[in-house]
Parts: C-alpha cells; structure tokens; sequence
C-alpha cells in the first residue's frame, strides 16, 4: 500500500530498521490471490467446487439424513429410510469393540484401556503434572494389562480365543508399537556396531523379516511353530502372534532409525568422545535424541503401517473387526450391509492412524531448535 | 632446533602466567599412523611439557590434525608410544576415557550438540562423566561462559549463535571437565574473518592462564604473539620446531620457506 512506503531519506550508514509494510489480509485479496489467481487456477477451483458439490450432499444424505440407526433386521431398515443401515453397527457394537469377551467380564477391559491412556499421557506429554510417578506407572502398566485382560490374581481366566473386534487390534497395535521401538533402535545400533558377530546376527535378522511378508509370519506363529516346540507345550497363539507382529515391525524401525543414524555426523560422535563420554552416554545423550528425531516420520510411518496390519491375523483365525464383520454378515437378518460394516471399521482406522499422524506433527514442533544446516 | 624448553620470558607478549614447567605433559616416540595403506604420520617424536604453547602449521593433508587427533585417540596409532600425563594409550578403554577426561579438544566445525542448549552442553561431560551435582555443574559452566564472554546466551540453542559465539561455547565445553590440556583443531579455518578475533582472543586469555595449548592453526599473529614453540609438518612428518621469532625470521629448511612465503605472501 502506498502510504507504508518508506519515502524518507536517511544519510549512508544510519538507515534505522523498519516494520514491514502492513499485507493486506482481506479476505477477497486471499481468494483472489489464492483461488483465483490465473486461468488454470481458475478452472481447478470452479472443479473442485463441482466436485465437492458432487459428493457431499449425496454423502450427508447417505450417512446421516436417510440413515437408520434403530432396527432389528435389514428390511426393517428398508422400510424406515434410504440411506445407511447404521442399525447393524448399533445391534452389534459390543461384539465389535470385545469380540467374544465374556460380557461379565467386559468391565476389565474398559479399566484397561482407560488405564492405558492413563500410562499414555506422561510418555507423550513431558509437561504432564507428576511426571515422574506417571512413568513408573507407564512401566508396570504392561503386567496391569495382562493380569485384567487375561486374568490371573483372583480374576477369572480369559482365553486369548475369546479376544476380539477393536481391543484385539488395540492389544496387538499398541503392543506391536511399543516392544518394537527399543527392540528396533537396538537392532540398528546392532547392525552399526565394530562387533563383527553383532552386526551379523542383525543383518540377518532384519534382511530376513524384511524379506518375508507378514502373512507368512503369522502363519509360521500360528502352525508351524507346532512343530519346532516340545510336544504338550503351551504356548498362547495370541502371544505368538504378539511377538511375531513385534519382530516384523522392529526390522522396519531398525531401517528407519539407521538412515537416522547416518544422518547425524562424525563430529557429533567424536565431540562426545573427547569429552570422555562412553559408547551408551553417547548413544543415549547425543546420537539418538538427535537420530529419532529425524526419524520420527518414518518411524510414524512404520507404526501406522503395523497398526493396520493387525487385521491380517483375520487370516490365521484371530476375530479382529474385519474377521468380526464376516461373522456379522453371515447372519440372515442382516445381509448385504458390508459397506455400513466396512466404513465403520475405516473410520475407527482413521481416527486411529490420524492421531497417530498428527502427534507425531507435534513432536517435531516440540523438538525443533532451529539448527537445520 | 632449540631446547624445546623455552623459559616464560622468550616469546613476544608472553605474560606472567605463562610458565613453562620441566614435568612433561605429553610425550610421542616414534609414532606411526597408516590409513590403510596410506602412512599419514612417520616416526612422531615430540616432548611437551606443561604450560607449553605450541602451534602446529603445515600444508592441508601433512597430518598435522591427524597427530593432535591421536593424543586423545579419536584416531589410533599403530606403531610407537604416545604417554599422555604419565598415561600411556593403548587400546584400553578405560586408560582412553582417563585421558580423554583430562584432554579438551575444540574442533574446526565447532561440533556443538544441536540439540542441547548452550549450558546444557557445557553441563553433559561434567553431570555424566564427572558425576557432579546438576546445580555444581551449571555454575561452573556459567563461570566458563563468562569467560569467553557469553554468558547471556546460556539458554539458546547453538543453532542461534554466529559462528564465533559457537567456537566460544565449545572452549567452554571442554573447559567444564577441567582439562589439564587443551587441543585446537583448526578452531578459526571456519570462520568468518570478523568472528576469527573473538576465538582467537578467548584463546590468548586460556594461554596466559597456564593452560598447555596444542593449535593446528594458520593464525600466523596469533602464533607469534601467544606460542612459545611453532612445528612445521609436511608429508607425515615434523620437519622443524622452533620458537616463533626464529621460526618466522630465519627457517631453517626449504619447505618452510616455501610454506611460510606462500602463507605469508598476501
């Protein structure tokens, strides 16, 4: 704008600074600058315009206006409205977050995962009140967790059979992002070690996991390790799963948490030596703060990736959500209604994975301190 | 060559403090180095003594900051003996931390913790090598950073300052642990001209202090007003050592005419 130009003269040498001009911050200038600022701009945005007005109204009709949330079979929902047969979800929601966890019991559940986000709070939040105490917490919350999902100390026993629906993806998920962090920051560190024989047994391991998909894991878990046991051993299929889902992903992370490694230079390592810190003050104090840092993208990446990939274990049998919907749309009343099941289940996913997404946002904002060369 | 011992009096500008005493600080005999089948460093022999001043000059790739590495063992020797107070360097690690705790060392690149805020760097060598209580430990880091006069920036990150504020900070750094020798890679090569005389000037306080200083360096100024003894290196090897007016005015071999008409030329 003309009158915030700087029109006085100042002699060489004593010219003060000035405040920017004042932008204008209009809302038409922002459309116009933003929306409609040349002809192919002007045609993406009358597109997307289009296209927006295309599928939402069709979309809110379907999901909410003409939606059914209350009937006992499908024709009921046919008779009642157009839209999406949400009363399915509603029959069944129980099943969908417990599977076959017995109802009585269902109390247990919902302590632990309350406790979870409890144990959650001062591992993601540093500025949490008591955080300390928080911490000790977070570190025995796993037995907790085992002792009030499984039974055991004068609760009754559950089988791992009867886990299903939303808490088995969460026990798998959460269990699978939090054994394989360390375990893959330890692979890593193993695969860049002098040890000739450590470094070794990690390449192996990881080329090994990274070079066999999923599936066939879960398989190898859940028939034949049969074979490699002592005949009458016990050896939960739920638990197997646990570790094989844990191994997959900490090869991952271990790849992740390399390239973070390489990243950090030589002079990091070498100031810390000369200071007289030991190989794990250095890891711990200077290389790793810095080299999770930069890999926290990728190790969200890894994490997301795993916690979709829970609902594999449908293939060896485990009622996650999707094994549940088979089970759901089997029955009479209510076939047909896979894509009411489906976009529920994807929602759940979603919210999941977005917040996963979008701490990890906040993290990098959080540990940002201005020294990128 | 002159006796290595030199008294506080010899050499331009030396102060009071600066007292050269007979007890020796470092002693290298005949050290060999190979980076494969490259011979970086050929038949080492150098005796130091406590308090000295030395500044080390020579051709980019002669070895200079390849010898000052071996001393607190960032790389490692294969032939020969480097006795580090009294410490000989082997390939216990224990023997290497020992020294390394008494061994500053300030690098060209600074090589600041980004990560970390000015006085936590200053406080991570003396909380988790020294085990001293955080509160001991920030203030003599404060006490180190008023020395090289920045103390209004102990809660920034290195990634704020200028170059020569980050040079500072890493002095401090190694000062922090107490260091009974200091080491100087290149401190100055990566600055920018204006910064060079803040380091420099921290540098010529540590020395008049008593401190026993080894500096790879090119500051030729900074050699004549603060070095009791300067060494030139070229090809792996000390071609000749001297004290600084004599090494300036009348060197003795062609390679440091050569050197010292090319450094000194613009």
């Amino acid at each position: 704008m003309s009158e915030q130009t700087v029109e006085q003269k100042y002699a060489p040498g004593t010219h003060p600074s000035l405040p920017p001009p004042v932008a204008d911050r209009g809302a038409i200038k922002w459309v116009r600058e933003n929306l409609f600022s040349s002809p192919t701009n002007i045609v993406l945005t009358l597109l997307s315009i289009y296209l927006l007005y295309a599928i939402i109204p069709p979309l809110v009709d379907w999901m909410l206006i003409n939606s059914v949330f209350d009937a006992g079979s499908r024709n009921e929902c046919w008779e009642k409205g157009s839209g999406a047969c949400w009363a399915i979800v509603v029959v069944r929601f129980d099943q969908f977050v417990y599977g076959f966890y017995p109802e009585e019991e269902r109390w247990r559940v919902i302590l632990a995962f309350l406790l979870l986000i409890a144990a959650l709070v001062p591992i993601l939040y540093d500025k949490t009140p008591f955080r300390k105490l928080g911490l000790v917490f977070s570190g025995v919350y796993p037995i907790i967790a085992y002792f009030l999902l499984w039974g055991g100390l004068g609760l009754a026993h559950v089988e791992s059979a009867k886990f299903g629906g939303f808490m088995l993806t969460l026990t798998i998920g959460v269990t699978g992002i939090v054994a394989s962090l360390p375990l893959g920051i330890l692979l890593a560190l193993g695969r860049r070690s002098d040890l000739l024989i450590l470094r070794v047994i990690c390449v192996c391991f990881i080329e090994f996991i990274r070079g066999v998909p999923l599936i066939t894991l879960l398989f190898v878990a859940s028939t034949l390790l049969n074979y490699f046991l002592p005949p009458g051993t016990y050896f939960d299929l739920l638990l197997r799963v646990l570790i094989m889902v844990t191994l997959f992903s900490a090869a991952y992370i271990a790849e992740v948490v390399r390239g973070g490694l390489q990243a950090i230079p030589k002079g990091q390592t070498e100031a810390a030596q000369a200071l007289g810190l030991s190989y794990w003050k250095n890891m711990g104090l200077i290389i790793l703060p810095q080299a999770l840092k930069i890999s926290i993208p990728g190790i969200v990446n890894t994490f997301i990736g795993l916690y979709k990939d829970t609902t594999l274990v449908v293939i060896i049998g485990l009622l996650d959500p999707i094994g549940l919907s088979q089970a759901v749309l089997a029955d009479s009343k209510w076939q047909g209604l896979s894509t009411e099941i489906y976009v529920f289940i994807a929602l759940f996913f979603f919210v999941s994975c977005f917040a996963m997404s979008r701490y990890s946002i906040y993290l990098e904002k959080k540990l940002e301190t201005g020294h990128k060369r | 060559m002159t006796d290595a011992q030199t008294t506080a009096t010899e050499g331009a500008g030396s102060g009071a403090g600066m007292q050269i005493s007979d007890e020796v600080a470092i002693q290298i005999n005949a050290m060999h180095k190979w980076y494969g089948q490259f011979h970086v460093l050929k038949d080492i022999n150098l005796t130091v003594y406590r308090g000295e001043r030395i500044v080390i000059c020579g051709p980019s790739g002669s070895g200079k900051s390849t010898m000052i590495r071996c001393i607190n063992r960032l790389e490692e020797h294969q032939q020969g003996q480097i006795i580090v107070d009294g410490i000989e360097l082997t390939n216990d690690i224990r023997k290497i931390d020992e020294i390394r705790r008494e061994v500053g060392m300030v690098f060209q690149h600074f090589n600041l913790f980004p990560h970390l805020t000015v006085l936590e760097n200053c406080t991570l060598a003396p909380i988790w090598v020294r085990k001293m209580p955080k509160a001991e430990a920030e203030q003599a880091a404060m006490h180190y950073l008023e020395r090289v006069r920045i103390p209004e920036q102990a809660k920034k990150f290195p990634g704020q300052l200028s170059g020569g504020q980050q040079q500072r900070v890493a002095i401090a750094r190694s000062l922090c642990m107490n260091p009974r020798i200091m080491l100087f890679d290149e401190p100055t090569s990566a600055l920018d001209p204006e910064m060079i005389s803040e380091v420099l000037d921290v540098m010529v306080g540590l020395a008049e202090s008593g401190m026993t200083m080894l500096c790879v360096t090119h500051e030729m100024g900074f050699a004549r007003r603060v070095a009791n003894r300067v060494i030139f290196m070229d090809g792996g090897e000390i071609i000749e050592q001297n004290e600084p007016e004599e090494f300036f005015n009348n060197p003795q071999s062609d390679r440091t005419k050569l050197f010292l008409s090319q450094i000194l030329a613009h």
